[in-house]
């Protein structure tokens, strides 16, 4: 799966955009940075609900590729500068954390963790 | 002799700024051609404790050493100190107030995550006085 794949299953819409051909191994979706800081993966995308600054910067120490906002959240000028800065691509969906995370499982991607 | 050293001030002040010395050791490792995996635990590890510092001590400084076979990272603030570092230690333990937790922290896996990331970790906490984190990392 590619980041741009993820536009279609989640009808998401980019806010920023990074390298939409990258490919995507696992996913991450939590509201607690800690828990998400917890578990490396390679090439990983972040599921939230939580919009700050700091979601950015776990990803950007994660290594991670792609943040996808749910519940149609959306970011504001600063997260979105410092995303572009790291060229990490923003994404929102509409749908609620629990459906967005059950649509990316179910189209193949895992959590990338035994537990 | 350390092969680089870089200096960071933590603003107390702004939870937004927090992570840009984590950040910004993390360009600097990658320019110097270090191992992705070794750059992120370096990155991790450095970006809790700094969260931790701005969240429970209004801030501080970090000095990074960056040798060949490892990095090592003082965190030092002249906060509260931690009162009971056993406790600190344990996952899902925070004493961290509750409008941290609505900003994505404070769950109690600051300090768990900083040792599960580095290979060593010290840390010198007086009540009242402040704390002083060291952490070592080998990055080959």
């Amino acid at each position: 799966m590619i980041v741009r794949d993820i536009i279609d299953i989640l009808e998401g819409e980019i806010i920023c955009e990074g390298n939409l051909d990258q490919e995507i191994l696992t996913a991450c979706g939590s509201d607690m940075m800690s828990d998400v800081l917890a578990f490396v993966k390679d090439q990983s995308v972040l599921l939230t609900g939580l919009v700050n600054p700091q979601v950015v910067r776990t990803a950007e120490m994660m290594d991670m590729a792609c943040i996808i906002f749910v519940r149609g959240k959306v970011p504001d000028e600063s997260i979105i500068t410092l995303a572009k800065a790291r060229g990490i691509t923003l994404m929102k969906t509409r749908f609620r954390m629990f459906t967005a995370c059950g649509l990316l499982y179910s189209n193949g991607l895992s959590g990338g963790c035994k537990v | 002799m350390s092969a680089i050293h870089l200096h960071f001030d933590v603003p107390g002040d702004d939870f937004t700024r927090a992570g840009e010395a984590s950040g910004s050791t993390k360009k600097r490792l990658k320019a110097l051609g270090y191992d992705s995996d070794a750059i992120r635990r370096v990155a991790i590890a450095m970006y809790e404790a700094e969260i931790n510092m701005v969240i429970h001590a209004n801030g501080g400084y970090c000095d990074v050493d960056v040798y060949p076979d490892r990095v090592e990272i003082l965190l030092a603030d002249d906060g509260p100190g931690i009162e009971d570092i056993d406790k600190a230690m344990q996952e899902g333990y925070s004493t961290a107030p509750d409008n941290v937790r609505s900003l994505g922290f404070g769950a109690g896996m600051g300090l768990p995550n900083i040792k599960k990331y580095s290979d060593e970790m010290r840390i010198d906490t007086k009540l009242g006085i402040g704390t002083k984190l060291y952490l070592t990392i080998k990055v080959h």
